[in-house]
């Protein structure tokens, strides 16, 4: 076939092609978020709740109002991060467990550098603190990846145990040496940072939701449009062709997980400068663990994330008003949560609920993401 | 007359994204038949067996066994169906033994516990009567290839295959081994059995097939028997037009030394030395061919040269500088090309485009990169001129090259190292799964590329190949180099002769 012929045949089928490719691989994520809400209607149904009441008091709670849209985004922010974070390190064939401790290191750090360092103009402070959050999840995810590449340690394995470690030093540090020392304070936790190293919003919108945008745009440029990107798909679909490419395999992993990290910590300093304004243990707990549901739903993909985030997000900052007008708790949005996990991880079984043939036409992917032209 | 037919499909037609793959194909398979199948890379061979199969549901067509209509969606089906399929890739798990991979899948319908001296037993059974030998108790991943392709044609037989389809299964067996394949091959059609058999070797075709379908581009092109018809006639019925089956060269010019290797030692992964002190050297504008049956340290010494292996002593100098050990980089910026042995290990990124794959070595480098920043104009238009350069069959640039015919994956490799500025081509099996026409032009470039001035280091199982390219050959056995020869000074049988390990001393020709 000559290029000619092959070019036209390849654009009489792209809008096709397209449309095929979009519910290809939203169909799943979009039937998992559906069969996690009707298993949960049953759920409410059975324990004696209006499940439209129930679901309606969610949705008023997450986007009735600008105020409850803030919350939303507000909510949002720091799990487009743990979404990113784990979807990034997926491209490189590796599973980062470690979003949650990387996460906490980068929040602490923030609150340190915000509550400890004065006389700053505010765009300045703040950028430092974001930085520095930034700076302490990239570190924090170097050493798995380092372990990994080096003793041959498994990441799924030292990122658990890392969380531990994140989770009893930062405990440690906040009712230590870095704890709020107000009088009358008895709880663990951080002096209140100064308003110099705020996140602040803008007329409603909280303005970590766009730096999370901006950063997810760049993470899908990273990997997409750069050669660095290319290197860690290029790892993460076969490393021994990597190798024969002269990609250093060793180099590419660490680098990963110090991206990956990278993109934790900042939604952990997010957390601390724009919500809650210190470092307080148990204020972020799960974000990380979220990241993993985000990310799959997401389906890997630094765009995907975003609605993938958000859904998460708006159960998180409706599920109050729902407690409060339809009488259910607050739990349930776990429960529908865990049930979102559960149905896009088993894909197969969605796929064998709705009968969507994985067929092999579909196997065909415009894996460079150019197929727009 | 109304003849029974062990398997027969009509008006078979079956669509991909932008390519028609079988177009209304008509095929029959007679009772205890080898029914060679043959075509061009992309013609449709595999994709009608995996029709047959139930590993691609047709758009069109019916499927008959024994003149009884079938109707087949998966493979599960098929084998009920008394089909059995050796695939171009084994499917084997390679960490369990024989009897283990045997009984892997049948297990779970007829049994709660697995009873795997039954198992054995019945494997030792047939092993008996079909002369297929194997150990049902050896871990897979210790065996050869031939061995590991025996275990899958017990595995068909094992569930009481009729009709075998053996896709390319000669690709990667040594003379030898496709000498038992045909043995057993016989052993079973005189049992009964039919067999579908696919290979693009005109010479084996014509050894053991009763009939011959050739496809084209989709469609089936004609039947004919061994008898009627000849390597050449088989060659412009595939591919449509006359193929030099001869490669035509002048002597060679050699220039200066372009790669130096001197004392290479290397170890494999069980640490064991598998070359031994191994020195050799490559002029510009000199093929040098590497002859010997697998197995016999050409793997390691040719992954030592591109940079994937470690030696334990020993240096590589190119162009005058000594080259470290275990950079690929460091090999592909000094002008090092290499097409690997194993396609789907190192030459390919299944799931990364057509395009991608073509820059896989070059992604970095103007003017595939600015700074970081890939340019993806110039990977799409350097897919497209490659892809009609090589004749690649793909529908766009943009599927993925996990979609495209083994042939055509082959192809894309090719033409990502012989287009790439270079010194020094190493080329492992380049023409492995390669059809007649692809063949001829893939020799045509590397004489070529010689008569330019690069030095090429030539690897093949293929003697005929490396007989008719190589300008001087050395022989490989149990990691020493036991011969280095002229290659119009020694014949083909006296090659095979050294390879198995006779001393140089004993054949006349050399002394
Ligand atoms: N899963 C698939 N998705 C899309 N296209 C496919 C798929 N499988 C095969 N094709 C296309 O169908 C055509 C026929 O491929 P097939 O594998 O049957 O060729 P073949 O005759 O076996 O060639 P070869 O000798 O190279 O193995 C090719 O153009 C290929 O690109
Ligand atoms: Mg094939």
């Amino acid at each position: 076939m000559t290029s000619e012929q092959s070019s036209k045949s390849s654009s009489r089928n792209g809008s096709n092609h397209l449309l095929k490719r979009v519910w290809y691989s939203t169909s799943v994520p979009v039937f998992a978020v559906l069969l996690a809400l009707l298993i949960g209607a049953i759920i409410l149904l059975v324990s004696g709740a209006d499940p439209l009441q129930a679901y309606a008091a969610l949705i008023k709670g997450s986007f009735g109002n600008t105020e409850a849209l803030s919350r939303t985004l507000q909510k949002t922010t720091p799990l487009i991060f743990s979404g990113l974070a784990v979807a990034f390190a997926f491209k490189a064939g590796l599973f980062n467990i470690g979003a949650q401790g990387q996460l906490l290191f980068g929040a602490i750090v923030a609150a340190v550098l915000g509550f400890g360092i004065h006389g700053l103009p505010a765009v300045l402070h703040a950028s430092l603190a974001l930085l520095g959050g930034a700076f302490a999840g990239a570190l924090f995810g170097a050493i798995p990846g380092a372990l990994k590449t080096y003793t041959g340690a498994h990441e799924v394995i030292t990122t658990i145990m890392l969380n531990y470690i994140a989770i009893n030093i930062t405990d440690y540090l906040a009712d230590g040496p870095w704890k709020d020392m107000t009088p009358g304070n008895i709880v663990a936790r951080t002096p209140k940072i100064l308003d110099t190293a705020r996140i602040p919003s803008v007329a409603g919108l909280p303005l970590g939701f766009l730096i999370a945008l901006i950063f997810s745009v760049v993470t899908w440029w990273l990997l997409r449009k750069t050669t660095i990107g290319f290197e860690i798909r290029t790892v993460g679909l076969n490393p021994n062709a990597a190798k024969y490419a002269g990609i250093k395999v060793a180099k590419t992993i660490i680098l990963t997980m110090v991206l990956s990290g990278l993109l934790a910590g900042i939604g952990g300093a997010i957390e601390t400068q724009g919500v809650v304004g210190r470092y307080q243990p148990g204020f972020n707990t799960g974000l990380g663990f979220d990241g993993i549901t985000i990310a799959l739903l997401g389906k890997t993909n630094p765009i995907g994330v975003i609605p993938a985030a958000l859904i998460v997000g708006a159960m998180k900052a409706g599920s109050s008003q729902m407690q409060f007008s339809a009488g259910v708790a607050k739990e349930i949005t776990d429960v529908i949560q865990a049930l979102i996990l559960f149905f896009v991880a088993a894909d197969m079984i969605v796929r064998w609920l709705l009968r969507i043939r994985a067929a092999e036409e579909e196997k065909v992917t415009l894996s460079t993401g150019w197929g727009q032209q | 007359m109304n003849e029974t037919f062990a398997l027969e499909v009509k008006n078979i037609t079956k669509r991909f994204p932008g390519v028609l793959a079988n177009d209304r194909v008509d095929f029959n398979l007679r009772k205890g038949e080898i029914h060679a199948l043959l075509g061009e890379n992309g013609a449709g061979k595999s994709t009608l067996m995996n029709v047959i199969y139930g590993l691609y549901t047709p758009d069109d067509g019916e499927i008959f066994i024994n003149n009884q209509k079938v109707e087949i969606h998966n493979p599960h089906d098929a084998i009920h169906a008394g089909i059995g399929m050796v695939h171009q890739h084994f499917m084997l798990v390679p960490v369990f033994t024989v009897v283990e991979n045997i009984i892997l899948g049948s297990e779970i319908t007829k049994r709660t516990y697995l009873d795997l001296n039954t198992a054995s037993k019945k494997v030792k059974q047939l092993s008996h009567d079909y002369g297929l030998v194997v150990d049902p108790d050896a871990v897979v991943e210790d065996l050869p290839v031939g061995i590991q392709q025996r275990v899958e044609i017990v595995k068909a037989l094992f569930r009481d295959a009729k009709i075998l389809v053996l896709d390319e299964p000669t690709a990667v067996l040594t003379p030898q081994e496709v000498e038992d394949l045909f043995v057993v091959m016989r052993n079973l059609t005189e049992r009964g059995v039919s067999i579908v058999f696919i290979t693009h070797k005109l010479k084996e075709v014509l050894e053991i097939a009763d009939r011959i379908t050739v496809m084209r581009r989709g469609k089936v092109v004609g039947t004919t028997t061994p008898s009627e018809t000849s390597e050449a006639k088989l060659a412009e019925m595939m591919v449509g037009r006359e193929v030099l089956l001869q490669v035509e060269k002048a002597p060679a010019i050699p220039g200066d030394v372009v790669i130096k290797v001197s004392d290479l030692v290397i170890k494999d992964e069980r640490d064991l030395v598998v070359v031994k002190d191994v020195s050799f050297d490559i002029r510009a504008g000199e093929i040098l061919g590497v002859a010997g049956v697998q197995g016999n340290g050409q793997t390691e010494l040719v992954e030592t040269l591109t940079g994937l292996r470690q030696a334990e002593s020993g240096t590589i100098t190119i162009n005058g500088t000594i080259m470290p050990f275990q950079n690929p980089r460091v090999m592909i910026e000094a002008g090092i090309a290499h097409i690997p042995e194993d396609r789907m290990k190192h030459g390919l990124v299944l799931p990364y485009s057509v395009a991608d794959n073509l820059v896989l070595c070059t992604y970095y480098r103007p003017p595939f990169a600015r700074g970081i920043e890939r340019n993806i104009r110039s990977v799409y238009d350097n897919s497209e001129r490659l892809i009609e350069q090589f004749d690649i069959r793909t529908p766009s640039p943009l599927v993925s090259a996990g979609t495209l015919s083994g042939g055509n994956q082959q192809k894309v490799i090719v033409a990502r190292e012989l287009s790439r500025e270079n010194h020094l081509l190493i080329a492992n099996q380049p023409t492995r799964g390669l059809d007649v026409g692809s063949i001829e032009y893939i020799h045509k470039r590397l004489i070529e590329m010689r008569d330019s001035g690069i030095a090429v280091l030539l690897v093949s199982a293929e003697l005929d190949e490396i007989k008719s390219l190589a300008d001087r050959i050395i022989v490989m056995y149990q990691g020493n180099i036991v011969a280095t020869v002229d290659a119009d000074k020694i014949s083909r049988s006296e090659l095979g002769l050294l390879m198995a390990g006779s001393q140089v001393a004993n054949i006349p020709s050399l002394n």
